[in-house]
Formats: structure tokens, sequence, C-alpha cells
């Protein structure tokens, strides 16, 4: 009782104190349950660490932030959306790691005037025609990983190659990225289930055609099956795998040396040398026991970005922060990120491969640059 | 589309079926005989996986691993019959679904807690991870045929037990008439724990024998369940044998419908039309079979009450 009452006595101090700085409120959402529970997990101690690392204000402003589970549902991440903007009241909307997800929250976030930030996902309807100036992604446009992918494998002379990636709007924008700049045979786009767990059959398939390479796109722990069973299945044999998001510091703890040698592209990796990531990757590794992956270092950059964005312009206004990142020049794990006319970052784009560190970890490693400042291709149709 | 192709396809379809079929023996008894809708049956599945993986990665013996799951996917069915499912057999459906709905929020929350929401480490033995040429120039991984192997096993020896032995003449009597079975003597209660904890037991093998092959991960289970649950109303609730033919049938139609479909769209229509039509029209395949026995059997092919 008499612990309840100090309790209560506490509570009314809090609230009665004068507010002397203002707040920012951010509704972080992300899939923090189910299979992809893990990238969720990842998100949140990154954007905690950058809180941590920002002593709990951006921009000078205490910081409020609110994580939501998505399921990994549209219709539950719209509701969350609608809650966060019209009863939580939120400054930001950020976070959402996929592209289904991402286009049923754009509209309700965008229109309410307030920043919708991607962390991961990067779908081409939202960067294009359909792009929203108070949408900014702090990721990548889904084509341009792939397109890098593609440019590699095309210069490295490689005559047929099978593509296969989840049926969903991001698994068709990773295809389309990687046929603008591949130009050799495509010999069959296998579409499968988004969240299947086994490819054997798709793999006794792909055997019959014998492609010179095979370019993958599964995400999370369609990574993790479709890796072990390619290696079980022997398909190194048969043809030489390449991926996009698929070996990654989510799925590496669970693939372990199977995966050494293979290659992918992405704009991140933990070996990038700049002070940011640098120190994001020690104090990540440190305080929770294993490497980040990309999803990790983008929920820290967007945290980075809505610091920068109340940092220079002194407000947490939706216009004044909507000029500050627009015009680019972000302080982020990837060094300072450059942003196209339709709020997509303009940046390099690596060759990975995965390799151990010194301490016998699995892990990824830059081996060649293959674009410099890439932009996306939907840019020019998009007017705000 | 060669014959190697077919045949390989025909394998794959078949350790999915044998999968399938592990999961759903055990949610057909317990929907047949105790009349309780569990969904957390994927839960069972789960449980197996980790198990094995844990004790696996503990003791670097891929063996020992499947040895100790056993006993305790049996153990977890059991106490969870005693702790909750009992309490359940007068209830009506629709809160056994929220029972055993929670019961699956419960076992990932725990799992999480326990392990952590990253994948577990679990690979193949070395002995089991080679290659049988089924045809000359078609490989097959040698754990997939194992898989199909103790799946089939596993069938027949729940079929001797269920149509030769004692307790099996009980569980038989007890899915066409419970009340009866009841009042001739037999002890229902010890029954249906028995029976529940042997059904869980098989979950586990199966997610055991998955373990290696898929992300050992919290919820992974859940994809089997819907599954499972189409393969008993194809089979007719209750019936063992309803269940492992419809396995069979399930776990073919949408291998060969994932893989040959697209193709056979291709020459139908363009590639493009195919590529996005195909998977979708695949996925559908499984229900739609669903719905034709429905409208032919509607109590499935093999029902057990009749």
């Amino acid at each position: 009782m008499k612990k309840a009452f100090t309790i209560a006595a506490l509570a009314a101090a809090i609230t009665l104190a004068p507010a002397h700085a203002e707040t920012v409120k951010i509704g972080y959402m992300t899939t923090l349950s189910g299979g992809a529970g893990i990238i969720g997990k990842q998100m949140q101690n990154a954007v905690e660490l950058a809180l941590e690392h920002k002593g709990g204000k951006l921009g000078g402003m205490d910081a409020d932030v609110v994580f939501v589970d998505d399921q990994r549902k549209p219709d539950v991440a719209k509701q969350l959306a609608n809650r966060l903007v019209k009863s939580d009241r939120v400054d930001v909307v950020a976070g959402i790691i996929w592209s289904n997800l991402l286009e049923a929250v754009h509209k309700p976030v965008t229109r309410s005037d307030i920043l919708l930030i991607s962390s991961n996902a990067g779908p081409s309807t939202v960067a294009g025609e359909g792009c929203h100036k108070n949408f900014f992604s702090m990721s990548w446009q889904n084509d341009q990983t792939p397109e890098a992918m593609g440019k590699h494998m095309q210069d490295a002379g490689i005559k047929s190659v099978y593509l296969m990636a989840p049926n969903y709007q991001a698994g068709k924008d990773m295809l389309s990225g990687f046929k603008r700049y591949y130009k050799g045979n495509v010999k069959a786009e296998v579409y499968t289930k988004l969240g299947q767990s086994d490819f054997q059959p798709e793999l006794s398939a792909l055997r019959a055609t014998a492609p010179e390479a095979t370019m993958v796109f599964q995400p999370g722990g369609m990574g993790i099956n479709f890796v072990k069973q390619w290696k079980q299945a022997g398909m190194d044999g048969v043809s030489k795998l390449y991926q996009v998001f698929t070996v990654d510091g989510v799925s590496l703890p669970a693939l372990k040396e199977s995966a050494l040698g293979i290659l992918g592209t992405q704009t991140w990796s933990p070996d990038l040398n700049n002070a940011i990531n640098n120190k994001f990757v020690a104090d990540y590794k440190a305080k929770f026991g294993g490497y980040p992956s990309f999803y990790a270092a983008q929920a820290y950059d967007t945290i980075l970005a809505i610091d920068h964005a109340i940092a220079k312009s002194g407000s947490k206004d939706t216009d004044k922060m909507r000029a500050v990142l627009a015009a680019g020049n972000i302080p982020t794990t990837r060094g300072l990120l450059k942003m196209n006319s339709n709020h997509f970052p303009i940046q390099n784009i690596y060759l990975r491969e995965t390799v151990k560190d010194a301490d016998g970890i699995v892990t990824t490693r830059v081996t060649e640059t293959v674009f410099t400042d890439h932009a996306d291709s939907y840019a020019a149709k998009c007017k705000f | 589309m060669t014959l190697t192709l077919i045949l390989e396809q025909t394998f794959n379809g078949l350790q999915a079926g044998v999968t399938l079929f592990l999961v759903a023996a055990g949610l057909t008894l317990i929907l047949g005989i105790m009349d309780v809708v569990f969904l957390a049956h994927g839960a069972q599945v789960m449980i197996g996986a980790y198990a094995a993986a844990a004790v696996a990665a503990a003791t670097g013996n891929f063996y020992i691993g499947l040895f100790l799951a056993i006993p305790v996917t049996f153990a977890s069915g059991y106490v969870l019959e005693f702790l909750l499912i009992r309490h359940l057999y007068r209830r009506d459906h629709m809160e056994q679904v929220l029972a055993t709905f929670g019961l699956i929020l419960f076992f990932n929350e725990l799992i999480r807690i326990g392990f952590g929401p990253a994948a577990l480490y679990s690979d193949l033995p070395r002995s089991l991870s080679g290659f049988v040429e089924i045809l000359p120039g078609a490989p097959y991984p040698i754990y997939r045929l194992w898989v199909i192997l103790v799946g089939l096993a596993c069938a027949i020896g729940i079929h001797i037990f269920v149509s030769r032995t004692r307790i099996g003449a009980m569980v038989r009597a007890g899915a066409n008439n419970p009340e009866m079975t009841a009042a001739l003597g037999i002890n229902i209660k010890i029954l249906f724990r028995f029976i529940f904890a042997v059904g869980a037991c098989f979950a586990g093998v199966a997610g055991m024998m998955l373990g290696p092959i898929t992300a050992v991960q919290p919820g992974m289970g859940e994809p089997l369940l819907i599954l499972s649950l189409v393969v008993i109303i194809i089979g007719g609730v209750g019936s063992v044998r309803g269940a492992f033919i419809a396995a069979i049938i399930v776990g073919l139609i949408d291998t060969l419908g994932r893989v040959f479909l697209p193709a056979m769209l291709r020459s139908v229509v363009d590639q493009a039309t195919a590529d996005g039509a195909g998977p979708a029209v695949a996925s559908m395949l499984v229900y739609i079979t669903m719905a034709v026995v429905l409208i032919f059997r509607p109590t499935g092919l093999f029902p057990a009450k009749g």
C-alpha cells in the first residue's frame, strides 16, 4: 500500500513537472513476432543503441519512441499506422521491413502531413508516380541492389541465369532491377510463395535447366531455408549462387560456414570503414553479442536522420524536417547520404562476400564497389 | 519435363506428404476422438525441432538430439493435456479455438524467451548429407530419402498399432462412439491423454526432421498446421488411414502443381502472365482439391464415424 502510494506520488510529480524540453515522438513499426521477429528485434536494438549514443535526445529534444509490432500483416500495419497518427499523435512514423506493408501505410501517414521514413522497404510503387513528399527512404529503392548484382554478373560474363524471388511487390522489383543491367539469357523467373520453407521442388526444377548462375532474393527465414537446402541438394556443382538480401546478419548465425564464399550486393556492410559505422558495429556487437544486419544499420541510420533533421532545422515541424532531409548529406553508417528528387538515397552499392572474421565468426566483407552514387530509375517519374 | 524430373518431383512430393502426415495423424485423432479443435499442434513441431537442435548442439551428435527429442515432445503433450486440454473437452469449439490459439502465442513467446528470436543453427549429420542417384544423372539428397523412410515407418507403425493392438481397438472405438466406449469400462481419460501425447510426439518427430532442412525459429510449425487441417478434412476426421492418403495427395498436388503448373501455363499464355498467375493458381490447388472432395464426400474420403 505504502509502495503503491509512493509510486503514485512519483507519477504525479513526473506529470506535474514543468516541461523544459520539447519531446519528439516517433512511432517505430517493425515485425516483432513470428518468424521475422528476429529482424524486428535487431532493428529495435539498433534504434535503442542510436538513442543511447545520442543521450536519449534527438536534435536536442527528448525522444519518445513507441515500438509497434505489425505482425508482417498489411491490415495490422494499416491499423497501427492510423493509431500512431491519430491517437498517439506521433511526429514521425518510421521502420517497416516489408514492401507490401509499406504500401499499406504509405497513404494514411503521408496524407496526415507526417513524415514516413522507411528503414527498409522501398517498393517501386512509391518511388515513381506514386511518390509523396512526406515519404523518405533511409534504405534503398528495391531495384537498386539487384541492379548492382545484375551489373556484376553481366561484367563477369555469365551466360545464363535462373531467377527466384517470393511472389510479392519486392520480389518483382528485385527481378526487374536485376534484368535492367543483366543482358544475358534469363532461363527462368520463378516466383515462390512468401514465407515458403521448402525449396526442394524448385531446386529439382532448377537442376534440370542447368543455368550457369542462379540469383535469388529470399529475405529473412526464407534465406536460411533456401541456402541450407541449396547446399544439401549439392547445387553448387550445378550452378553458381548469387543473392540479394538472402545471406546477411540475420541468416548467417543459422547458416555459419555453409554460407562461406557466397556473393551478394548491398548498400552497407559491417566492414564499411567510417567513424559512424565503426562505432555502430563495435557497440552493437558489444551490447547484443553478434554482428548487426543491414536491417539494424538502416534502423540506426533512420534515427540519425531524424536527429539530423531536428538539429539542423531546430524544429520537429514536418515542413522544416522535410526540407533538411530532402537536401541530403545525412550522416549515416554509409557515410554522408545523398537524397534523390523522389526522396530515395543516391548511394554506393558494394559486392559483398561471406567470410570468417579474425575471431572465426562468419560475416560479410566488401570486395568491390559495383556502383558509385547510384540513383534509382523511378525518380524522373516522381512529381510532388 | 523429363521423366527424371517428374520422378524427382514425385519424391519431393512424397517427402512433403509424409511430413504432413506426421503432423496430421495426431491432429485427426485429437479432433476425431476427443472432439477438440487443437490449433497449437504446430507448436509441437517447433518444440520437437528446438529440442533436437538444442540437444544436438550441446552434445555434438545429431542422433542423440533426435533420440532425446521424442520423450521431450511426448512429455510436453502429456503435461499439456493434463494442465489445459482436458478442461476443454466439454467446451464448445469456439472456446477451444480461442484457448488453443492462445497456446500458439504462449509457446512462441516461451521459445523466444528461452532461445531468443533468432533462428537456431542446425545442420545435417555427415552420415546423412550425401546423395544417391535415384536415376542416372539425378542425385537426390540422402537425408530427404531418410525422411521419407522414417515417415513411412511411422505410418506403418501407427497403422499396425491402431488396427492390430488392444489399445488401438480402444482408439478406434473411441473415435466411433466415445460415450459407448466409456460405458464399456474403458478409462477414456487416460486413453485421451495417451493419444494426445502420442500425437504431440509424432508432430515433434516431423519437427525434428524438418530442423536440419529449414529454419528452426519461433512459429516454424504454423505453415504446416493449415495444410494439415486440409489433410484431415480431405482424409476424414478421425481416420489415420485417411490422413495418410490425404497427406500424400496434398504433398504431391502442392509440389507438382508448384513446379509444373507455371511451366504448363507458359505454353498457353505469354511468360509474364504465366509467371504471375502460375504461383497464385498453384497455391490454390490444394484448397480446390479440398473443395471438390467436400462436394462429393462431405465427411472426407475415409470417415471414421459411420
